[in-house]
């Protein structure tokens, strides 16, 4: 197995436990997401798929780094980020499948799970529709002094929407506990970022004077190592950053977008998944650094498996919401 | 400004009521803060919050940058999260560049998220042409966001009404967005010394009258009431229904007054075309349909910009004049 781990380790600092709870955060996401195209193909769900697979070191490095008091808002192709977060499986496909145990009770759906107990403002599926959101969050910890962090995560397509420089310049100015985290995956839907985005991205964010650093999105200790970094700073009241992380899409925009040789090649997309597998290539290294050997791994595997089928269960069995929930939460206190 | 408790009624003006609304909102809950341009020193333009940052300081009445969409986002942000922000967009024309922000966020973060999220925000904003302001300064946009589930639009037409609705939107768990007449600002009116609200979704009968219902909302109030003067001169007699709210509609009020007096006229200085008094034309006609004796009739803002020059400008809104004839014409007395 190749390895594209380069930078000197800090993640043997972690400790045993963390560095495996890391692998199983990032191969439960990978089975999950494995499900939900089975759940789609099988038109059990309803609507539009996005998946994660490939890019799940971002969401784990990062929110490894934060606390489940802190703040995250997540994107379209958010299952990784409340997963990582800390959200349940079997209530988000419950979600996906639109029922009633679902985090949103089934109103929400793929592109908008949102779970308060974990301090997931929502996935949105405005490009760099939760942004202000983020930006705000951050605003009320510091004005409250509560201590918390907030993290947006959201795609390159994000860089082409005004309002993230907006907030950007608003959360320098005020020194908002916020981390940008632009998970650059490089396709804006199915057109490469070279076509849509001009000059330097980590620039863009640096003119505002914000530190802004990019890193190996798929070495997860290296997002975690920057991420811890970037945390604890704004957690010091030293103000927002911006973390680049880049990364690859698996498969398409969205799990219909099959035939997508007019704007990648095969060739391109099995380069990453072989070479740069960030699970893969997390446990190629957990096996040199003798945290674990091959039989641990695989049984976490193998328990997640049986977990994450018995979340799959789960789902399909819940109900669907009452039709009269229709008009329900429309407004809050009626 | 602000006048002492007395227990007595003094008169204020439209801009010290919204004043007093705020200072006294501000210190009986330390989570609402102010956010927008200018709204600190300058007090705004329309020195509407002059004095506010001198009692509750930079840190609660914040100058932001001239970026409508990033501080409404961090406004939406930072009412999940703790606080209960009032967003200033100083002409209502500039609601535009917040649509995102106040449509697909504010508007539906707690429904998308079965109930979970509140977003209890206010955003205060104007109406209203006549001030020789031109195309972008003149606009009144409150049917765009009275259109939206989720959001509520309060239209205050009197000093009383914007300190009570006021009180009442920021007391309020979901997202207000209270228009003020621009021209009203100077307006005097008896406002208690007490504390009072005045709820969303009540109409008041501002004048009562048998021969026709002038519905008249915000800027129009007034012009309905002069209107009703002129009518009283030639024995017609009209009665004033002002709903206050635009969304929540007290539809009850506004039926009950059409059905005694069997004639309405909507008024509302918004575009006509799909607009409020249209919504509100077929809420009476339907509701009061077997009591009326000639079709209801809307009298809005004529369907162009709003030209610069007087003569141009002063056409495009009903005056009391024009709605004296419209109504006589209806009752057919005179």
């Amino acid at each position: 197995m190749t390895t594209t781990l380069q930078q000197p380790r800090s993640g043997s600092e972690l400790g045993t436990e963390r560095l495996l709870g890391i692998y199983r955060k990032m191969a439960a996401i990978r089975a999950f997401e494995e499900r939900v195209n089975q759940l789609y193909t099988r038109a059990l769900m309803p609507g539009l798929a996005h998946l994660y697979s490939g890019e799940e070191a971002v969401a784990v490095g990062i929110c490894e780094a934060l606390t489940r008091e802190d703040y995250i808002t997540s994107t379209h192709r958010g299952h990784g980020h409340c997963l990582a977060k800390g959200a349940a499986a079997d209530r988000m496909f419950a979600e996906l499948l639109g029922k009633v145990d679902g985090y949103c009770r089934g109103k929400g759906g793929s592109m908008h799970i949102a779970d308060p107990t974990t301090g997931n403002l929502g996935a949105n599926a405005i490009v760099g529709g939760s942004l202000g959101i983020a930006t705000g969050a951050a605003f009320s910890a510091k004005h409250l002094g509560n201590g918390r962090v907030a993290v947006s995560f959201f795609g390159e397509g994000a860089l082409g929407q005004g309002v993230l420089y907006e907030v950007m310049n608003l959360a320098q100015l005020w020194k908002l506990p916020v981390i940008y985290v632009c998970e650059n995956n490089m396709y804006n839907e199915y057109t490469h970022f070279s076509e849509t985005t001009a000059g330097d991205i980590v620039m863009r964010a640096a003119a505002f004077g914000l530190p802004a650093e990019s890193v190996d999105g798929q070495d997860v200790l290296a997002v975690h190592a920057t991420a811890q970094r970037l945390v604890d700073r704004a957690r010091k009241g030293e103000g927002p950053s911006f973390l680049m992380c880049n990364t690859y899409r698996y498969t398409g925009h969205h799990v219909g977008d099959i035939s997508r040789e007019y704007y990648r090649s095969k060739q391109e997309e099995q380069t990453w998944k072989g070479e740069r597998d960030p699970i893969l290539n997390f446990a190629a290294w957990l096996q040199r650094e003798r945290v674990a050997d091959m039989a641990a791994l695989q049984k976490i595997e193998s328990e997640l498996e049986v977990e994450m089928d018995a979340a799959v269960q789960f789902a399909i069995a819940a109900p669907y919401p009452g039709v009269d929930e229709v008009e329900q939460h429309i407004y809050a206190g009626e | 400004m602000p006048a002492s408790s007395t227990g007595a009624t003094r008169e204020l003006t439209y801009a010290q009521a919204v004043n007093e609304a705020l200072a006294e909102e501000m210190r009986r809950d330390p989570t609402v803060c102010i956010f927008g341009e200018d709204v600190a020193e300058a007090g705004t333009p329309f020195k509407v919050l002059s004095g506010l940052v001198a009692e509750f300081g930079k840190e609660r009445v914040i100058d932001t940058p001239i970026s409508e969409a990033g501080f409404t986002g961090v406004g939406v942000g930072a009412a999940m999260t703790g606080l209960r922000p009032v967003v200033d967009i100083m002409f209502g024309d500039f609601i535009t560049l917040t649509m995102d922000q106040m449509v697909n966020q504010a508007a539906k973060v707690h429904y998308m998220s079965g109930g979970k999220w509140k977003v209890p925000m206010v955003m205060r904003t104007t109406l209203g042409a006549t001030r020789r302001s031109a195309a972008q300064h003149s606009q009144s946009l409150h049917a765009w966001f009275s259109h939206v589930p989720g959001l509520k639009v309060a239209l205050p037409s009197t000093p009383y009404d914007v300190k009570g609705l006021l009180k009442s939107a920021i007391r309020d768990d979901n997202p207000v967005i209270i228009f003020e007449d621009k021209m009203m600002y100077k307006l005097k009116g008896p406002v208690p010394a007490e504390d009072y609200v005045v709820p969303l979704g009540v109409a008041d009968v501002k004048r009562l009258g048998d021969d026709i219902s002038l519905i008249a909302t915000s800027s129009m109030v007034q012009v309905a009431l002069e209107a009703a003067v002129l009518l009283a001169e030639i024995d017609i007699s009209a009665e004033v229904v002002d709903p206050r709210t635009t969304w929540p509609l007290d539809e009850k009020t506004l039926i009950e007054s059409v059905k005694k007096t069997s004639r309405a006229i909507v008024l509302d200085e918004g575009y006509e075309r799909y607009g409020v008094t249209a919504e509100i034309a077929a809420v009476v006609a339907s509701g009061a349909f077997y009591d009326l004796d000639a079709p209801v009739r809307r009298m809005g803002a004529m369907h162009v910009p709003i030209p610069f020059s007087p003569p141009l400008e002063d056409v495009t809104v009903p005056t009391a004049q024009t709605v004296f004839e419209a109504a006589r014409a209806m009752v057919k007395r005179g």
